[in-house]
């Protein structure tokens, strides 16, 4: 029991980790149909500029712990945005009206390029967190909780819902998933879609980058190839949500990470990689548009 | 008919390359050599590759998972059973179509997005599955190695001579692009460009869409398998790392990269993805930086690929004799 509920919070870490990346994905993809495989390079940028601004600038030493940490995370988030519209502005712009796939291949030709950024500035070794967060647990229901798991959940949760709470309620928002359903009616409603795109690339890749600082500091280490692999899941679990879908995201998300602990913990470490796409197979051979997924099948 | 399959032009082309190869070496030291070598290999994937992504329109992104089912089909045939590795080449050519078509069953169906996420798993979960030594066969992640060197016509092709191999793999493109040029033109071909361009007018006019889709899938995946027997000929150990995620990514960007549909377009893409990193050895570690750059500047600039595909045009008399065929 005891066994289970470590799995069980641990899964929701990882989970909600999944699930802000999965957001970046889904926005993009809702949008411009596009899949942005440089996301997960952006979210390991985001882990690489944590570690720079934490080591060089010490906020937490001068603001203390929980501040510092604050301005940390809105520096991060700031800078990748700004890469993120930069990105949108010089490799997918210019490819919005032509073949998909050669806008899946700038946006890999993107990811290749900031991944081997990453490795030229800081190195092929994995990067060391500084240790500023304190080792404590809590007891929780009789258990014993690292803090930091229920941070990562608790951040997660709170940006997940003030972007939920800013697609569904405000002007901007409906301007958003109104360009989702229809670009050309929404211009035509006086919607600048290419407005509402470079929002887009500012609120993904801010979240991206917010995941990538929670990665660093939940897990203490940083290495550059981690985009491929976390934006890989998080991109099966905004497809098992069914993509284009916000809540979709972070339930897919957390389903995964739950399905990663729990695999990993009661059927076989070693085939841990391998259940997140046997569980996005499985669900995709009964639901082809995702869990929370409504879109009609296109054509293709 | 034999000039319908390709232009005058074409045909010049494709004569000028086959001169070339024989002629490398003579003016190309090994390395150089095994640089020519890998092209030819990628250059089988990639056309293979092709059918799927490029004629059917499949958006395939775990083209690895054949390539390793028919290397480690022919590896294991010819280290457990000591069938000679060149003779394996229809047996890997089998295993490789039949899994795909098991595998790509139940997902053919999806949308193109949603297919290209399911085929980036299922390359993982192969992967994985041969790290993990499945059915205790696979040597887990150390891989196969022992695999006998390739014999025609009791010659026995050796690693000191890699002009052998240019020869043995180089002769196989030739074959593969001939056939795939008759492949482009036959029913199947036509039915696989249908289907790409507009699913429910083929399914209208008689394509059963489905089984295409499944046909083209076998089809690009026996022609994996079978360049995965050469790569174990010629390498003699094979191991997972080879078969990766990365692997099926760079197949996927020589066809969108030369002209998804296009079988010289793909050819000129898998040379280019192959050579250019060798040229840029002089940026050491930087290349994979500078070749990303090169991916989103081509795409920008000419987004339909190098050599883009062009639909197919008959002549008239090409017409009538074909409504007067039986």
């Amino acid at each position: 029991m005891e066994q289970f509920f470590q799995q069980l919070t641990n899964g929701l870490a990882v989970g909600s980790i999944y699930a802000l990346i999965a957001l970046g994905y889904t926005m993009v993809y809702g949008v411009l149909r596009l899949i942005n495989f440089a996301h997960g390079d952006l979210f390991s940028l985001g882990a690489y500029l944590g570690l720079t601004l934490l080591t060089s600038f010490a906020l937490q030493g001068r603001l203390g712990l929980a501040l510092g940490l604050l301005v940390l995370a809105v520096m991060v988030m700031g800078l990748i945005a700004v890469v993120g519209v930069v990105l949108e502005r010089a490799a997918y712009r210019p490819l919005r009206d032509s073949p998909r796939l050669s806008a899946v291949v700038s946006a890999l030709g993107a990811s290749i390029f900031l991944q081997n950024a990453l490795m030229l500035v800081y190195g092929a070794r994995y990067q060391v967190y500084p240790d500023i967060l304190p080792q404590a647990s809590i007891r929780l229901l009789g258990l014993d909780v690292p803090v930091m798991r229920i941070v990562v959940v608790l951040v997660a949760v709170v940006m997940m819902a003030g972007l939920y709470v800013f697609v569904q309620k405000t002007r901007t928002g409906t301007a958003m998933r109104a360009a989702a359903i229809d670009q050309d009616a929404a211009s035509l409603m006086g919607i600048d879609v290419n407005r509402v795109v470079r929002l887009v690339f500012v609120i993904g890749p801010a979240l991206g980058g917010g995941a990538g600082l929670l990665v660093g500091l939940y897990y203490g280490q940083v290495g550059f190839t981690m985009g491929w692999s976390y934006g890989m899941k998080a991109f099966t679990a905004a497809i098992l949500g069914g993509i284009g879908n916000i809540p979709g995201a972070m339930v897919g998300g957390l389903l995964l990470g739950l399905v990663e602990a729990f695999g990993a913990a009661y059927l076989s470490l070693a085939w841990k990689d391998a259940f997140a796409f046997g569980v996005l197979i499985l669900i995709l051979i009964v639901r082809p548009s995702g869990l929370l997924g409504e879109r009609v099948a296109e054509k293709i | 008919m034999p000039n319908r399959t390709m232009t005058r032009g074409l045909g010049i082309a494709y004569a000028i390359a086959a001169a070339a190869v024989a002629a490398a070496p003579l003016a190309l030291n090994a390395y150089w050599i095994d640089v020519l070598n890998s092209v030819g290999l990628y250059v089988l994937l990639a056309l293979s590759l092709n059918l799927i992504l490029g004629d059917a329109g499949l958006f395939n992104m775990g083209h690895a998972a054949f390539y390793a089912v028919g290397a480690y089909t022919s590896a294991i045939l010819n280290t457990r059973l000591e069938i000679p590795i060149l003779w394996t080449l229809p047996a890997s050519a089998l295993v490789a179509a039949l899994f795909a078509a098991l595998v790509a069953r139940p997902v053919v169906h999806l949308r193109g997005d949603y297919l290209l996420v399911v085929t980036i798993g299922l390359g993982e979960i192969v992967r994985i599955a041969l790290v993990n030594d499945v059915f205790g066969l696979t040597g887990g992640a150390n891989g196969l190695f022992g695999i006998s060197r390739p014999t025609i016509f009791g010659h026995r092709l050796t690693s000191r001579k890699p002009q052998e191999f240019l020869y043995l793999i180089w002769a196989f493109v030739a074959v593969t692009v001939f056939l795939f040029h008759r492949l482009e033109q036959s029913r199947f071909g036509r039915a696989l460009n249908y289907l790409r361009e507009d699913p429910i007018a083929a399914e209208g006019s008689g394509v059963n869409t489905a089984r295409y889709r499944l046909l083209a899938f076998a089809l690009g995946a026996a022609w994996a398998g079978m360049t995965g027997t050469l790569y174990a000929a010629k390498m003699t150990i094979i191991s997972p790392e080879s078969f990766g995620s990365w692997e099926s990514v760079v197949i996927f960007l020589m066809v969108i990269l030369g002209g998804a549909g296009s079988i010289p377009g793909v050819m000129l893409g898998a040379a280019l993805v192959v050579i250019l990193p060798e040229l840029f050895r002089g940026f050491a570690s930087a290349r994979l930086l500078v070749f990303g750059l090169v991916m989103m500047v081509m795409m920008v600039f000419r987004p339909q690929g190098l050599l883009p595909y062009r639909l197919l045009r008959f002549k008239e008399s090409d017409l009538r004799r074909a409504e007067d065929a039986p």
